[in-house]
């Protein structure tokens, strides 16, 4: 199944009906936006999974947080599934302390992340970057 | 809680404080900034909902300008009774739980049970500032489970009144946008007045003299085209428009006798009409207009730049700009309008006159101007003819004239007239 790469500070890859979307370096308003605007998207296309992968996410801040919590409240109330890979210690214990691992599995890394879904959903073969 | 944890959540807050100040301070849209605070309140302790409302104290509604984690709709707008609203007022900025006990409170809750709970609504915060209720947050659900603390109230309380003296602002900014408009307004019409107050003492000028109707009215345009050609701004041309309107104004104490004169009038009575000038700007003089040099205006445009003018017989520089351009187009009137005594002239006989006057009578730069701003309309180069428009469409004619200001303006440009103008 063909693999569809948007690139852009928030990038995403979509692989059947999963998305992995990548957060920039500073989850703040205008990042986390972009953030919330393509998992609507994906999830309006008929996503059933999300993975979103902060592993150049250093630093999240309050706006950031929010829009993390609105993207928890899409997700839930559209039945689908949300793992987050790849958060630093600093970020986990944020999320952590605010209540977001309550609703949001958290991974190792992006292959984790998509061997956990797998368990659910069997998830088509990747195919190129 | 870890001393660890605490730091932590300590430091958040802290941050999102000083980013809530950041954004009260931006210059974004109110909707937009709205959005924002909720997102920092909701974001600086894991809140899964919250809206924000505006409070009107006219009509007592809340209008919800931002929401999240609410479903998709705004909540609906929810008016309070003035009791309600007075309540509120009083309890001042605090975080009131589903539970709170306090009287006037209660009566509040119990009204608005039914859209509380479908907003599953646990957090009430009353925006006040300067003693008055300016809105509402109301919050739901932090993502960890737990009850709102006393701290948590207190971090949520302290936000609440930066967003307080954000929206009041916000209004004291609409307002001064609001009276800034109606002042503007205000002065268009003011100024409307003036123009038409200016256009009927231009019309009763002229009523006095039975040979020239219409002369103040179109020295004032062809000073505008004038002034435009010389790239004069909207303000000074709307400025010497007026000055052309009213440069005849001494007139009204000439007696009508010598104005209507049908015949070359003799000194005695010449000396009676050339008081005009000055008698213009004497009525001119008192009064507050929004240009400057109007009554100059009417005491210099019979002045010439070779000095040979009156009353004072100023030379070149003497004179203002805005009196030599109403002078061009006064003489220009005459040139080319009948009079009792003799027929107009013909175009090519203007520019002849002009070209003889130029650095005697005249400016160079106003001729030069002039006749370009001439030349343009006789060549078709501008869809807005207006001085032909007043001469009549028949009166120049294009084959004739336009060689004959080519000419004038190069020669003008070439400097030629310069040293008689200066020798003045």
């Amino acid at each position: 199944m063909a693999e569809s790469v948007t690139l852009s500070p928030v990038h995403s890859r979509s692989i059947g009906d999963l998305a992995v979307i990548y957060a920039g370096d500073y989850l703040n308003k205008l990042s986390g936006e972009r953030i919330e605007r393509e998992c609507r998207r994906q999830l309006e296309a008929g996503c059933r999974a999300l993975v979103i992968n902060f592993r150049e996410t250093e630093l999240v801040n309050s706006i950031g947080v929010s829009i993390l919590l609105g993207v928890i409240d899409a997700v839930e109330t559209t039945g689908a599934r949300l793992i987050f890979s790849d958060v630093n210690q600093q970020t986990v214990q944020l999320f952590e302390m605010l209540g977001l691992t309550r609703h949001v599995a958290l991974a190792k890394d992006e292959q984790e992340a998509l061997a956990t879904l797998a368990e659910f959903a069997p998830i088509p073969k990747a195919v190129g970057h | 809680m870890e001393q660890g944890e605490s730091l932590q959540k300590l430091l958040h807050t802290f941050a999102a404080l000083a980013d809530l100040g950041q954004e009260i301070a931006e210059t974004t849209s109110f909707q937009e900034k709205t959005r924002t605070l909720l997102h920092l309140v909701q974001g600086s302790l894991g809140i899964m909902r919250g809206a924000l409302a505006e409070f009107d104290a006219e009509s007592h509604a809340l209008s919800f300008v931002a929401a999240h984690g609410m479903g998709t709709a705004t909540p609906a707008n929810i008016t309070l009774t003035s009791e309600e609203a007075h309540a509120l007022l009083k309890l001042g900025i605090c975080g009131l739980t589903r539970d709170d006990e306090t009287q006037s409170f209660a009566a509040f809750l119990k009204r608005h049970q039914t859209q509380l709970d479908a907003l599953r609504v646990d957090l009430i915060v009353p925006l006040v500032t300067r003693e008055s209720l300016v809105g509402i947050i109301l919050l739901g659900g932090k993502a960890t489970g737990e009850p709102f603390s006393t701290e948590d109230r207190e971090i949520v309380c302290a936000m609440a009144r930066h967003i307080a003296v954000g929206i009041r602002e916000h209004r004291l900014f609409e307002e001064l946008a609001q009276r800034a408009e109606e002042n503007r307004v205000l002065y268009e019409g003011m100024r409307a007045i003036y123009r038409d107050t200016v256009r009927a003492f231009a019309a009763a000028i002229d009523c006095k003299d039975k040979y020239t109707q219409g002369h103040s009215e179109r020295v004032g345009k062809y000073s505008e085209i004038i002034a435009r050609e010389m790239g004069w701004s909207d303000e000074e041309i709307e400025g010497i428009a007026v000055a052309g309107y009213l440069h005849d104004i001494g007139k009204l104490v000439v007696e009508r006798d010598i104005i209507n004169a049908p015949y070359r009038i003799d000194a005695k009575q010449s000396s009676e009409l050339n008081r005009h000038p000055a008698a213009g700007y004497e009525i001119l003089l008192p009064i507050s207009h929004p240009y400057a040099d109007i009554p100059l205006t009417a005491r210099y445009h019979h002045e010439r730049i070779d000095g040979r003018g009156y009353p004072e017989g100023l030379t070149g520089d003497q004179i203002p700009l805005v009196a030599k351009i109403v002078s061009l187009a006064d003489s220009f009137d005459a040139m080319t309008t009948d009079r009792p005594y003799k027929k107009r002239r013909g175009m090519e006989e203007v520019v002849e006159d002009f070209r003889r006057n130029t650095g005697k009578q005249f400016a160079p730069e106003v001729v030069a101007s002039f006749c370009r701003a001439l030349l343009k309309e006789v060549n078709g180069e501008t869809t807005n003819r207006r001085i032909i428009k007043l001469l009549g469409k028949d009166y120049v004619e294009r084959e004739r004239v336009a060689p004959l200001l080519q000419a004038l303006i190069e020669e003008l440009e070439s400097g030629a007239f310069s040293a008689a103008a200066g020798n003045a």
